[in-house]
Protein backbone atom coordinates (compact mmCIF):
# COMPACT_ATOMS: atom_id res chain seq x y z
CA UNK A 1 0.00 0.00 0.00
CA UNK A 2 3.28 2.46 1.20
CA UNK A 3 4.08 2.13 -2.47
CA UNK A 4 0.95 2.90 -4.24
CA UNK A 5 0.74 6.27 -2.10
CA UNK A 6 4.58 6.93 -3.14
CA UNK A 7 3.29 6.56 -6.74
CA UNK A 8 0.41 8.99 -6.21
CA UNK A 9 2.60 11.33 -3.92
CA UNK A 10 4.69 12.05 -7.04
CA UNK A 11 1.50 12.76 -9.48
CA UNK A 12 -0.37 14.95 -6.48
CA UNK A 13 0.20 19.01 -6.39
CA UNK A 14 1.95 19.76 -3.79
CA UNK A 15 -0.46 22.90 -3.04
CA UNK A 16 -3.24 21.99 -3.32
CA UNK A 17 -6.41 24.85 -3.66
CA UNK A 18 -7.31 25.30 -0.55
CA UNK A 19 -11.35 26.00 -0.33
CA UNK A 20 -14.64 24.58 1.20
CA UNK A 21 -18.19 23.12 0.31
CA UNK A 22 -20.44 26.09 -0.48
CA UNK A 23 -17.57 28.68 -1.22
CA UNK A 24 -18.20 30.35 -4.57
CA UNK A 25 -14.79 29.78 -6.55
CA UNK A 26 -13.65 30.81 -10.07
CA UNK A 27 -11.52 27.98 -11.49
CA UNK A 28 -8.81 28.40 -14.08
CA UNK A 29 -9.10 25.82 -16.38
CA UNK A 30 -5.83 25.67 -19.13
CA UNK A 31 -7.88 24.84 -22.97
CA UNK A 32 -5.54 23.63 -25.93
CA UNK A 33 -7.26 25.12 -29.15
CA UNK A 34 -4.90 23.44 -31.97
CA UNK A 35 -1.80 24.93 -31.38
CA UNK A 36 -2.63 27.64 -28.83
CA UNK A 37 -3.29 27.20 -25.11
CA UNK A 38 -5.56 29.43 -22.96
CA UNK A 39 -7.34 29.73 -19.74
CA UNK A 40 -10.84 29.40 -19.53
CA UNK A 41 -12.76 30.54 -16.44
CA UNK A 42 -15.95 28.66 -14.74
CA UNK A 43 -17.33 30.19 -12.12
CA UNK A 44 -19.68 29.19 -9.54
CA UNK A 45 -20.74 27.73 -5.97
CA UNK A 46 -18.64 24.32 -5.00
CA UNK A 47 -21.31 21.72 -4.77
CA UNK A 48 -19.53 18.79 -3.16
CA UNK A 49 -16.16 17.45 -2.67
CA UNK A 50 -15.37 13.54 -3.53
CA UNK A 51 -13.06 10.88 -2.96
CA UNK A 52 -9.57 11.40 -1.58
CA UNK A 53 -5.94 11.09 -2.90
CA UNK A 54 -4.96 11.51 -6.42
CA UNK A 55 -8.43 10.76 -7.29
CA UNK A 56 -10.07 13.90 -5.46
CA UNK A 57 -12.13 15.46 -7.58
CA UNK A 58 -14.83 18.96 -6.94
CA UNK A 59 -17.99 19.69 -8.66
CA UNK A 60 -18.99 23.11 -9.19
CA UNK A 61 -22.55 24.66 -10.03
CA UNK A 62 -23.28 27.64 -12.35
CA UNK A 63 -26.77 29.47 -13.47
CA UNK A 64 -26.27 30.00 -16.97
CA UNK A 65 -28.73 31.82 -19.25
CA UNK A 66 -31.19 30.22 -16.70
CA UNK A 67 -29.81 26.25 -17.42
CA UNK A 68 -27.56 25.03 -14.55
CA UNK A 69 -24.32 24.28 -15.40
CA UNK A 70 -22.08 21.46 -13.42
CA UNK A 71 -18.74 20.75 -13.73
CA UNK A 72 -16.71 18.38 -12.29
CA UNK A 73 -12.35 18.82 -12.39
CA UNK A 74 -10.43 16.30 -10.53
CA UNK A 75 -8.26 18.60 -8.35
CA UNK A 76 -5.07 17.40 -9.16
CA UNK A 77 -5.12 17.78 -12.51
CA UNK A 78 -2.60 19.54 -14.48
CA UNK A 79 -5.47 21.09 -16.44
CA UNK A 80 -6.69 22.74 -13.39
CA UNK A 81 -4.56 25.86 -13.44
CA UNK A 82 -5.74 27.48 -10.35
CA UNK A 83 -8.84 27.96 -7.77
CA UNK A 84 -9.69 31.51 -6.77
CA UNK A 85 -12.16 31.90 -3.62
CA UNK A 86 -14.47 34.52 -4.36
CA UNK A 87 -16.62 34.39 -1.16
CA UNK A 88 -16.91 31.70 1.56
CA UNK A 89 -19.96 29.98 1.74
CA UNK A 90 -21.84 28.73 5.15
CA UNK A 91 -23.67 25.72 4.97
CA UNK A 92 -23.97 22.69 7.06
CA UNK A 93 -23.74 19.74 4.54
CA UNK A 94 -21.05 18.14 3.13
CA UNK A 95 -22.91 17.90 -0.01
CA UNK A 96 -24.87 20.60 -1.51
CA UNK A 97 -27.36 18.36 -3.87
CA UNK A 98 -29.94 20.15 -2.70
CA UNK A 99 -29.48 23.40 -4.55
CA UNK A 100 -30.10 21.81 -7.84
CA UNK A 101 -33.41 21.32 -6.92
CA UNK A 102 -33.88 25.40 -5.91
CA UNK A 103 -33.84 28.54 -8.23
CA UNK A 104 -33.83 32.11 -7.58
CA UNK A 105 -32.74 33.61 -3.90
CA UNK A 106 -33.75 30.09 -2.52
CA UNK A 107 -30.25 28.47 -4.58
CA UNK A 108 -28.34 30.90 -2.41
CA UNK A 109 -25.73 30.08 -0.03
CA UNK A 110 -25.45 32.51 2.96
CA UNK A 111 -22.07 34.09 3.48
CA UNK A 112 -19.64 33.23 6.21
CA UNK A 113 -17.88 35.59 7.52
CA UNK B 1 15.28 -7.25 -28.89
CA UNK B 2 13.11 -9.25 -26.12
CA UNK B 3 13.25 -8.31 -22.39
CA UNK B 4 11.54 -10.39 -19.48
CA UNK B 5 11.50 -9.58 -15.95
CA UNK B 6 9.63 -10.93 -12.71
CA UNK B 7 7.70 -8.74 -10.36
CA UNK B 8 4.71 -8.62 -7.72
CA UNK B 9 1.75 -6.66 -8.52
CA UNK B 10 0.99 -4.09 -5.85
CA UNK B 11 -2.26 -2.79 -6.96
CA UNK B 12 -4.00 0.02 -9.36
CA UNK B 13 -3.56 3.71 -9.40
CA UNK B 14 -4.40 6.32 -11.97
CA UNK B 15 -2.05 9.16 -13.36
CA UNK B 16 -1.86 12.11 -15.18
CA UNK B 17 -0.35 12.90 -18.72
CA UNK B 18 1.36 16.29 -19.11
CA UNK B 19 -2.10 17.29 -20.87
CA UNK B 20 -4.32 16.06 -18.46
CA UNK B 21 -5.91 12.89 -19.59
CA UNK B 22 -5.97 10.27 -16.65
CA UNK B 23 -4.09 6.61 -17.34
CA UNK B 24 -5.43 4.26 -15.04
CA UNK B 25 -2.01 1.76 -14.09
CA UNK B 26 -1.02 -1.10 -12.59
CA UNK B 27 1.74 -0.59 -10.28
CA UNK B 28 4.83 -3.81 -10.42
CA UNK B 29 7.69 -4.06 -8.22
CA UNK B 30 9.44 -5.67 -10.95
CA UNK B 31 12.79 -7.14 -9.62
CA UNK B 32 15.49 -7.22 -8.64
CA UNK B 33 15.91 -10.79 -10.37
CA UNK B 34 18.86 -12.80 -10.97
CA UNK B 35 19.82 -14.81 -13.79
CA UNK B 36 20.34 -18.36 -13.14
CA UNK B 37 21.00 -20.83 -15.44
CA UNK B 38 21.27 -20.24 -19.39
CA UNK B 39 19.85 -22.56 -21.63
CA UNK B 40 21.54 -22.71 -24.78
CA UNK B 41 21.34 -24.62 -28.21
CA UNK B 42 24.34 -26.62 -27.96
CA UNK B 43 23.30 -28.23 -24.15
CA UNK B 44 19.35 -28.06 -24.01
CA UNK B 45 18.28 -27.37 -28.03
CA UNK B 46 16.67 -24.28 -27.16
CA UNK B 47 17.83 -20.51 -25.68
CA UNK B 48 16.34 -19.17 -22.69
CA UNK B 49 17.61 -17.63 -19.30
CA UNK B 50 15.91 -18.77 -15.53
CA UNK B 51 15.32 -15.84 -13.64
CA UNK B 52 14.98 -15.66 -9.85
CA UNK B 53 12.91 -13.22 -7.60
CA UNK B 54 11.50 -12.69 -4.38
CA UNK B 55 13.05 -12.91 -0.77
CA UNK B 56 12.73 -15.90 0.80
CA UNK B 57 14.27 -17.22 4.32
CA UNK B 58 17.15 -19.38 3.96
CA UNK B 59 15.31 -22.32 5.95
CA UNK B 60 12.64 -22.66 3.58
CA UNK B 61 14.29 -23.27 0.27
CA UNK B 62 14.69 -27.12 0.11
CA UNK B 63 18.18 -28.84 -1.10
CA UNK B 64 17.94 -29.76 -4.30
CA UNK B 65 16.79 -25.82 -5.02
CA UNK B 66 19.37 -24.88 -3.32
CA UNK B 67 22.42 -27.13 -4.73
CA UNK B 68 20.66 -25.30 -8.01
CA UNK B 69 21.55 -21.59 -6.81
CA UNK B 70 25.20 -22.07 -5.00
CA UNK B 71 26.07 -23.53 -8.50
CA UNK B 72 25.95 -20.15 -10.14
CA UNK B 73 26.90 -18.38 -6.46
CA UNK B 74 23.55 -16.48 -6.04
CA UNK B 75 21.26 -15.50 -2.89
CA UNK B 76 18.07 -17.90 -2.65
CA UNK B 77 14.84 -16.23 -3.94
CA UNK B 78 11.45 -17.23 -3.70
CA UNK B 79 10.17 -17.57 -7.52
CA UNK B 80 12.12 -19.09 -10.47
CA UNK B 81 10.71 -18.22 -14.07
CA UNK B 82 12.16 -19.05 -17.63
CA UNK B 83 11.91 -16.73 -20.31
CA UNK B 84 12.34 -18.28 -24.20
CA UNK B 85 14.95 -15.10 -25.71
CA UNK B 86 15.43 -14.24 -29.15
CA UNK B 87 19.34 -13.49 -27.65
CA UNK B 88 20.14 -14.40 -24.33
CA UNK B 89 23.83 -13.33 -25.66
CA UNK B 90 24.25 -10.43 -23.44
CA UNK B 91 22.85 -11.85 -20.18
CA UNK B 92 24.97 -13.38 -17.92
CA UNK B 93 24.63 -15.80 -14.81
CA UNK B 94 24.61 -14.04 -11.85
CA UNK B 95 23.87 -10.82 -13.28
CA UNK B 96 20.97 -8.85 -11.85
CA UNK B 97 18.16 -7.42 -13.90
CA UNK B 98 16.43 -3.89 -12.62
CA UNK B 99 13.04 -2.47 -13.23
CA UNK B 100 14.80 -0.16 -15.84
CA UNK B 101 15.30 -3.19 -18.29
CA UNK B 102 12.16 -1.36 -19.72
CA UNK B 103 11.61 1.49 -21.02
CA UNK B 104 9.09 3.90 -21.64
CA UNK B 105 6.75 3.26 -23.92
CA UNK B 106 7.37 -0.24 -24.50
CA UNK B 107 4.82 -2.75 -25.05
CA UNK B 108 4.42 -5.89 -22.81
CA UNK B 109 2.41 -9.03 -22.14
CA UNK B 110 2.02 -9.45 -18.19
CA UNK B 111 1.11 -12.90 -17.19
CA UNK B 112 -0.16 -14.15 -13.53
CA UNK B 113 -2.43 -16.32 -11.98
CA UNK B 114 -6.07 -14.91 -12.25
CA UNK B 115 -7.71 -14.91 -8.94
CA UNK B 116 -9.78 -17.83 -8.30
CA UNK B 117 -13.84 -17.39 -8.24
CA UNK B 118 -14.12 -21.57 -7.77
CA UNK B 119 -17.03 -23.69 -8.59
CA UNK B 120 -18.75 -21.37 -10.68
CA UNK B 121 -21.85 -21.58 -12.60
CA UNK B 122 -23.02 -21.08 -16.72
CA UNK B 123 -24.14 -17.75 -16.21
CA UNK B 124 -20.86 -16.13 -14.26
CA UNK B 125 -18.19 -18.41 -15.57
CA UNK B 126 -19.71 -17.76 -19.76
CA UNK B 127 -21.76 -14.76 -19.48
CA UNK B 128 -25.26 -17.22 -20.46
CA UNK B 129 -28.62 -15.64 -20.30
CA UNK B 130 -30.74 -16.20 -17.07
CA UNK B 131 -34.56 -17.32 -16.98
CA UNK B 132 -37.20 -15.58 -15.43
CA UNK B 133 -37.41 -15.79 -11.75
CA UNK B 134 -41.22 -15.18 -11.47
CA UNK B 135 -43.81 -15.48 -13.40
CA UNK B 136 -44.42 -19.56 -12.64
CA UNK B 137 -40.79 -19.92 -14.08
CA UNK B 138 -38.96 -22.94 -12.77
CA UNK B 139 -36.26 -22.06 -14.90
CA UNK B 140 -33.38 -19.88 -13.33
CA UNK B 141 -30.16 -20.34 -13.79
CA UNK B 142 -28.85 -23.79 -15.29
CA UNK B 143 -27.04 -24.47 -18.08
CA UNK B 144 -29.97 -24.97 -20.70
CA UNK B 145 -29.88 -27.94 -23.39
CA UNK B 146 -27.29 -30.19 -23.81
CA UNK B 147 -27.87 -30.26 -27.36
CA UNK B 148 -29.39 -32.73 -30.18
CA UNK B 149 -31.33 -36.17 -28.81
CA UNK B 150 -30.86 -39.10 -30.55
CA UNK B 151 -27.68 -38.19 -33.37
CA UNK B 152 -24.82 -37.85 -31.99
CA UNK B 153 -26.96 -39.23 -28.93
CA UNK B 154 -23.62 -37.35 -26.62
CA UNK B 155 -22.58 -33.91 -25.29
CA UNK B 156 -20.85 -32.04 -27.87
CA UNK B 157 -17.11 -31.31 -26.88
CA UNK B 158 -16.59 -27.88 -25.49
CA UNK B 159 -20.09 -27.81 -24.29
CA UNK B 160 -20.03 -24.26 -21.82
CA UNK B 161 -20.86 -25.92 -18.58
CA UNK B 162 -20.05 -25.09 -14.79
CA UNK B 163 -16.81 -25.96 -13.60
CA UNK B 164 -13.62 -23.91 -12.12
CA UNK B 165 -13.17 -20.78 -12.68
CA UNK B 166 -10.46 -18.04 -12.59
CA UNK B 167 -7.39 -19.60 -10.77
CA UNK B 168 -5.42 -20.33 -13.80
CA UNK B 169 -2.69 -18.92 -16.27
CA UNK B 170 -3.93 -15.73 -17.85
CA UNK B 171 -1.89 -13.01 -19.87
CA UNK B 172 -2.84 -9.46 -20.91
CA UNK B 173 -1.35 -8.56 -24.11
CA UNK B 174 -0.23 -5.45 -25.59
CA UNK B 175 -0.16 -2.96 -22.53
CA UNK B 176 2.13 -0.16 -22.84
CA UNK B 177 4.82 0.79 -19.74
CA UNK B 178 3.56 4.04 -18.61
CA UNK B 179 6.69 4.97 -16.35
CA UNK B 180 9.71 3.22 -14.93
CA UNK B 181 11.10 4.02 -11.87
CA UNK B 182 14.36 2.42 -11.63
CA UNK B 183 15.60 3.69 -7.72
CA UNK B 184 12.62 1.64 -6.16
CA UNK B 185 11.88 -1.16 -9.26
CA UNK B 186 8.64 -0.16 -9.74
CA UNK B 187 6.87 -0.52 -13.59
CA UNK B 188 3.87 1.19 -13.92
CA UNK B 189 1.73 -0.31 -16.97
CA UNK B 190 -1.00 1.10 -17.96
CA UNK B 191 -4.73 -0.93 -17.66
CA UNK B 192 -5.17 -3.92 -15.62
CA UNK B 193 -3.05 -7.27 -15.06
CA UNK B 194 -3.88 -10.65 -14.10
CA UNK B 195 -4.39 -11.94 -10.28
CA UNK B 196 -4.75 -10.24 -6.72
CA UNK B 197 -2.57 -7.95 -5.26
CA UNK B 198 0.98 -9.04 -3.86
CA UNK B 199 0.65 -12.34 -7.07
CA UNK B 200 3.73 -13.05 -8.91
CA UNK B 201 3.52 -11.23 -12.50
CA UNK B 202 6.31 -12.57 -15.51
CA UNK B 203 6.41 -9.33 -17.91
CA UNK B 204 7.29 -9.71 -21.27
CA UNK B 205 8.04 -8.09 -24.43
CA UNK B 206 5.07 -8.19 -26.30
CA UNK B 207 4.18 -10.78 -28.85
CA UNK B 208 2.30 -8.28 -30.94
CA UNK B 209 4.88 -5.21 -31.04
Amino acid sequence: MDLIKKVEQENMKENKPQFKVGDTVRVHVRVIEGKRERIQMFEGVVLKKQHGGINESFTVRKISSGVGVERTFPVHSPKVDQVDVIRKGKVRRAKLNYLRGRVGKAAKVKERV
Amino acid sequence: MKKAIIGKKIGMTQIFTENGTVVPVTVIEAGPCTILQKKTMENDGYEAVQLAFGDIKDKNVVKPVKGHYDKYGVGYKRTIREFRLDDCGPLESGQELKADVFEIGDKVDVSGKSKGKGYAGSIKRHGQQRGPMAHGSKYHRSPGSMGTSASPSRVLKGKKLPGQMGNKNVTALNLEVVKVDAENNLLLIKGAVPGPKGSVVSIKSSVKA
